[in-house]
């Protein structure tokens, strides 16, 4: 690891300050990205901004039609929360499936949004659940929000403070990991609203989570796994590499839609 | 039996400290004025070194020194050894190529050492590296030993083909005539996937040097700190072997990657003279996946041959064997005489013949694995004999037994001589545990879920207890394989065992003393095993090859039996009977056909104190040593059984069952044997199932951590039923044959060939990952689902 | 240099620590508890799990200064009175160990399991729970024995001190 000035902020305006002021910045939140890329030297910010002490980033709420969830608050806090476990049984199942338990333990879902890694879990939620992104500045809409494999709407120094999603009528998730890093080879999560369904990919895109036309519109029709009867993601948009060549992750999609159809219709 | 003899499933007494954190491994040792090392490793396969500039890392903060290979060079520091001569079949013998411990003017994989920090901190060393300016002309890689001898690249200049040996075994004429006149020849091509073996504990040493006594000490992570010792000083002229000391403490998992003597301890021990402080290096996992000898990586192709009456009547192998960008210490051995020994397997074949070619490549040197060539050679045979059965449209495991040696001694054409072994009992044990006659039964059942379920068979042997040395000698060792002890009767009765073999996880503080306690009759916890220290034990060779039973703890039998007999002469005296007449038996030496008798322990005071005797009849003490040579390779065998179900949806392979019944001889304590099998199993199922060590064309490591890299998890293995047969081993005092590698040995062909079962064709490699098994699906036909 | 204050095995510690210290590091090169171990640079072999306030984290991916005014339990810290914990018990009975060195992860990460999925535990549960520990020697058939034994023998401990 390369030397870092470390900045322990009480305050999101406090943390948005030391940004602002700072040369090469990056904030710390559950760390289980940043710190082992800085570990293996790949990344050497010369400012560490620790979010970790910032009380009004943390807390989960059910208000009416939607589940809101503080930035800083880690997958197993997710995962176990009774409020999520009521109003999006899936949203906590998938927490669930992130990393291990030790990485459940450190792991937030600010830091997995931030980050954009296209194996990671949360990016496929927020976009099948159209969740709203809010920062210190703004209100991004999941749509909006992932840009392509590490890159995201947000701008230097603004800070992810919570996470909006709205409530499906049923939801689920089917991850098939990656068998050594346990990230997702592919991950499918598919919700139904009063809109329409939302199917959102993670792991497979070699530009990172997409959404697929396709299969939403099918599924808006029949909320079956039938229903996805004939669809195929196309080859030329899968990543490719030691552990799934592009038609095996196209084929994947496929199977794990079913999957996260079948299960979210069996919650009735 | 008593509680802790002999046979007893007695708890580990290590296990006190592992399980309370004071487990002491060569990164927990911390000497005074510490320096830390750093290597600079090559970012390239392939590479002339034009310049390297130290300057700008010298005046870096914390920077103590930085050397590279002309430092060594200087001091007339040798390189790395191969201590096994190999010749070709034309009599000349295997080029090797210099293996300096610092690249001298040319690397040759990614991770080669091209120079050493030596910092303050460690931090402060990898800084510094940074700032070493190397200045490389970048030379085409080879990377597919199939292709090494067709490359432009050339590894080294003894070897302008980059073949290291061509060598055979067997009679080529005798095996050419038997396919002349077979009735049937199945013929097969396979990939042994290159593995790495990653102990979690990575490999570490601190090198230390006192100009006071001008003494050198070593603690690092060795399987045999002995032969580290001599290679250190002998080949390499580090330090006189009188004056370094090396210590291999606890060592955490070792699986023959630690058998071997490295580049970084060899500049640990030079530099801490050099720097005149001590040097400590740690590797962290991405060193220990570049640099630490790999395992395996044959290309093979192979025939059987059978006569009208299914029986196996010739076998003909061809390997080429990929030893990476240098020879290290015994990887010659490795893909030879450890392999295509093993090729007869537990069949009466008579007429056998294997050709290996050995290359370099641009990729990490390739040595002993957990097996050893034996995996090798049962996974070419295992497969063979599976799919052979399948063509002849025979039972698996009929045709096993058919061709079973049932005769012992038995003598191969492949220069074994199996010493005794039941193979039938154990293939009718396996076939009971595993339930064989329903699987028919849960394969429908399997069918109904849209699954596909596949039974696979292995019947392995192994030649283990490594060996008796004029054996190895005249295959070309450069080392005998006895092994030594040291039994050290204290006043009050207490011992002390020092043992040449060192445990690194195998429980030998527990069944070393499980035999002392049953021999001399004294409570277990009345016996210490000291190990791994040079300064305080006899010259040893180590462990590897499922040999510390079967060599290291004969030689301490062989001492017990020297103390009981020096015990029995100080008893004469003291009983005032004849020697004669003095029996040892459950811990008392008594006068035969009297009431009259003492406790070891009190004739080992008696010895001590001396009053009973005169010291020009009998030496005072109680200590006796003993050597021992074994007078043959071990044979240990079983059948292993694997059962999968396999998702044709997502290429998921799932064990639903695992049952393996091994012959091991003689069992010191079932409980850490059925551990070894365990963990041996573990390894082949994941070599067969997740892992595989990937170079891309240029030369660079794919699977370079964990991400890549799939180690078995929990969820990845079932639990696993086992079992045992015994045929007690003739060739040593103990019918003791080894078992720390059956498992590794016989699991990759079991998975396979339950994988190919369940598809119902052939054509799948290792690792059977889920994306080569849903595209292996695709070409099999699915049985009919009843929805 | 950066100061942390934290508690560690029940006694208060003050160190002034260069930020990138990682907090395996600390207990290892600082505290000289050096039954927590690190076996890869990747956050996945659970060697240097230790209890950061009562949760089972990777200490190799937590730097020091994260870990300031916090609790944290390592392998040193959890047998009471010269009595092996029950988990640290049940491996040893178990067999549920070889070389030892993933072994004072494995049995903090078992703790954590116990502590969130109870007493009871189906081997199925145990596999998955333990997906973020790497052993080499077992092949996890002993180490799964182990925790639902230890699993077992924390509830019984339980049941002992709520009878004192």
């Amino acid at each position: 690891m390369y030397a870092f000035e470390y900045h322990r902020p009480t305050s999101v305006k406090e943390a948005a300050s030391l940004a602002g002021g700072a040369e090469d910045a990056k904030f710390l939140a559950g760390g289980h990205t940043l710190l082992p890329t800085m570990k293996l030297r790949l990344a050497g910010p010369a400012n560490l901004i620790d979010l970790g002490q910032i009380a009004e980033l943390r807390g989960i709420e059910r208000s009416g039609s939607a589940v809101t969830i503080g930035a800083m608050m880690k997958h197993a806090e997710v995962a176990t929360s009774a409020e999520v476990k009521e109003a999006i049984p899936a949203l906590a199942e998938m927490a669930e499936l992130i990393g291990d338990p030790h990485v459940r333990n450190r792991g937030t879902i600010g830091g997995s949004i931030a980050n954009n890694d296209p194996s990671a879990d949360y990016p496929a939620a927020c976009l099948a659940l159209n969740a709203t992104i809010v920062t210190n500045q703004r209100k991004v809409a999941a749509d909006d929000f992932f840009q392509g494999i590490f890159t995201t709407a947000l701008e230097e120094g603004e800070i992810i403070t919570r996470v909006s999603f709205p409530i499906p009528s049923q939801a689920a998730y089917a991850k098939f990991r990656n068998p050594a890093s346990r990230y997702a080879l592919v991950g499918v999560f598919v919700a139904k609203h009063a809109d329409g369904v939302r199917v959102a990919v993670t792991g497979a895109g070699s530009n990172g989570v997409f959404r697929v036309p396709e299969m939403e519109k099918a599924l808006s029709g029949s909320f079956t796994p039938d229903a996805l009867n004939g669809i195929a993601v196309p080859q030329d948009r899968m990543n490719s590499d030691i552990h799934a060549d592009a038609a095996y992750r196209a084929h994947l999609v496929g199977v794990m839609a079913r999957r996260a159809v079948q299960a979210a219709a069996a919650r009735g | 039996m008593t509680a802790t003899g002999i046979g007893a499933p007695v708890r580990r007494k290590e296990d006190q400290r592992f399980v309370t954190g004071q487990g002491r491994y060569v990164d927990d040792f911390n000497r005074p004025g510490q320096a830390y090392a750093y290597f600079l490793r090559s970012p390239h396969a392939h590479a002339i070194i034009r310049s390297i500039d130290t300057g700008p890392a010298m005046i870096m903060p914390g920077v103590i020194a930085v050397f590279t290979g002309d430092d060594l060079a200087a001091d007339k520091i040798g390189g790395l050894i191969c201590g096994w001569m190999i010749h070709s079949k034309d009599g000349s013998p295997m080029k090797a190529g210099p293996h300096p411990a610092l690249a001298q003017g040319k690397v040759r994989y990614v991770g080669d050492h091209v120079a050493v920090v030596i910092a303050e901190t460690l931090a402060q060393a990898k800084d510094a590296a940074e700032a070493i300016v190397v200045d490389y002309d970048v030379l085409p890689a080879v990377v597919d030993p199939a292709q090494a001898t067709k490359a432009s690249a050339q590894v080294h200049d003894v070897s302008p083909d980059n073949t290291v040996f061509n060598w055979h075994l067997g009679n080529k004429d005798e095996a050419e005539a038997a396919f002349a006149r077979a009735k049937h020849i199945t013929t097969i091509d396979l990939v042994n996937n290159r593995l790495v073996p990653n102990p979690i504990e990575p490999r570490a040493a601190v090198g230390e040097y006192d100009p006071g006594t001008d003494n050198y000490t070593l603690y690092t992570t060795s399987q045999n700190p002995h032969v580290a010792r001599l290679v250190l000083s002998a080949f390499i002229g580090v330090a006189p072997e009188h004056k370094l000391r090396v210590i291999a403490p606890d060592v955490g998992g070792g699986f023959g990657s630690k058998i071997f003597i490295y580049a970084e301890e060899t500049v640990c021990v030079w530099a801490a003279k050099k720097v005149k402080r001590p040097v400590k290096w740690t590797s962290d996992r991405t060193e220990a996946f570049l640099s630490d000898a790999h395992g395996r990586d044959h290309v093979t192709h192979a025939e059987m041959a059978t006569d009208e009456n299914g029986r196996i009547i010739g076998l003909r192998v061809h390997t080429v064997a990929n030893l990476g960008a240098y020879l290290s210490t015994f990887s010659s051995s490795v893909p030879t005489y450890l392999y295509a020994p093993l090729l007869s397997g537990q069949y009466d074949i008579p007429a056998i013949y294997c050709e290996v070619d050995a290359v370099y490549t641009n990729t990490a040197p390739v040595d002993a694995y957990r097996g050893a060539g034996r995996p090798e050679a049962t996974y070419v045979l295992e497969r063979l004999v599976e799919k052979t059965a399948r063509e002849l449209g025979q039972d698996p495991a009929e045709f096993r037994r058919k061709n079973y040696i049932t005769q012992f001694p038995h003598a191969t054409p492949v220069i074994m001589t199996y010493d005794t072994g039941d193979y039938a009992a154990s293939l009718d044990k396996a076939l009971e545990l595993a339930d064989y006659k329903n699987f028919q039964q849960r394969k429908q059942e399997s069918a109904r879920r849209g699954k596909l379920r596949g039974i696979g068979f292995s019947s392995y042997i192994e030649a283990c207890g490594i060996a008796p040395s004029q054996a190895v000698g005249s295959l070309g060792a450069g080392v005998g394989l006895w092994e030594s002890a040291e039994v050290r009767v204290n006043p009050t009765g207490s011992v002390e065992v020092l043992t040449g073999s060192h445990s690194h996880g195998q429980g030998h503080e527990t069944t070393f003393a499980q035999l002392v306690s049953d021999r001399l009759g004294i409570p277990i916890d009345q016996v210490s095993i000291v190990h791994g220290d040079t300064d305080k034990v006899q010259f040893g060779m180590g462990t590897y090859g499922s040999r510390s039973g079967a060599v290291g703890m004969s030689a301490i039998a062989k001492a017990l039996d020297k103390v009981i007999a020096k015990g029995k002469k100080v008893a004469a005296h003291v009983l005032e009977a004849s020697e004669g007449d003095i029996e040892f038996k459950d811990g008392r030496f008594g006068v035969a056909g009297t009431d009259r008798s003492m406790a070891f322990g009190e004739i080992a005071l008696q010895a001590y104190i001396a009053h009973k005797f005169s010291g020009q009849d009998l030496e005072p003490g109680l200590k006796e040593g003993a050597f021992y040579d074994p007078t043959n390779f071990t044979f240990p065998a079983g059948v292993h059984i694997c059962e999968v179900e396999i998702d044709p949806d997502t290429g998921v392979t799932k064990i639903e069952r695992w049952t393996a019944v091994d012959d091991f001889g003689v069992i010191i304590n079932p409980m850490i044997v059925e551990g070894q099998v365990h963990g041996g199993i573990a390894q082949g199922v994941g070599q067969a199932l997740l892992e595989g060590a990937v170079y891309d064309q240029s030369g660079q490591l794919i699977t370079a951590s964990f991400n890549d890299y799939c180690m078995p998890r929990a969820i990845d293995l079932p639990s696993f039923q086992v079992g045992m047969t015994v045929t007690p081993c003739p060739s040593n005092p103990l019918g003791i044959k080894g078992c720390g590698e059956a498992g590794a040995i016989a699991a990759p062909p079991a998975v396979i060939n339950a994988i190919t079962d369940a598809l119902g064709h052939e054509d799948i490699a290792m690792p059977a990952t889920p994306q080569a098994v849903w595209r292996a699906a695709q070409k099999a036909r699915m049985p009919m689902a009843a929805e | 240099m950066t100061t942390v204050s934290l508690t560690v095995n029940g006694q208060s510690v003050t160190a002034d620590v260069d930020p990138r210290t990682l907090l395996v590091q600390f207990l290892r090169d600082n505290l000289r508890l050096t039954g927590t171990h690190v076996g890869c640079d990747t956050s996945q072999c659970g060697a240097c799990v230790v209890h950061l306030n009562g949760h089972a984290v990777k200490s190799c991916t937590v730097l020091a200064v994260q870990a300031d005014s916090s609790v944290v339990t390592t392998i040193e810290g959890i047998a009471e009175g010269g009595e092996l914990h029950p988990m640290q018990a049940a491996f040893r009975e178990h067999h549920g160990l070889q070389c030892g060195y993933c072994t004072p992860g494995m049995i903090m990460s078992a703790i954590d399991i116990v502590n969130r999925k109870g007493h009871a535990l189906d081997e199925q549960t145990i596999r998955a729970e333990l997906e973020g520990n790497l052993c080499r020697c077992t092949g996890y058939h002993n180490i799964v024995k182990a925790v639902a034994a230890g699993a077992q023998g924390m509830a019984q401990s339980l049941l002992r001190q709520a009878a004192e």
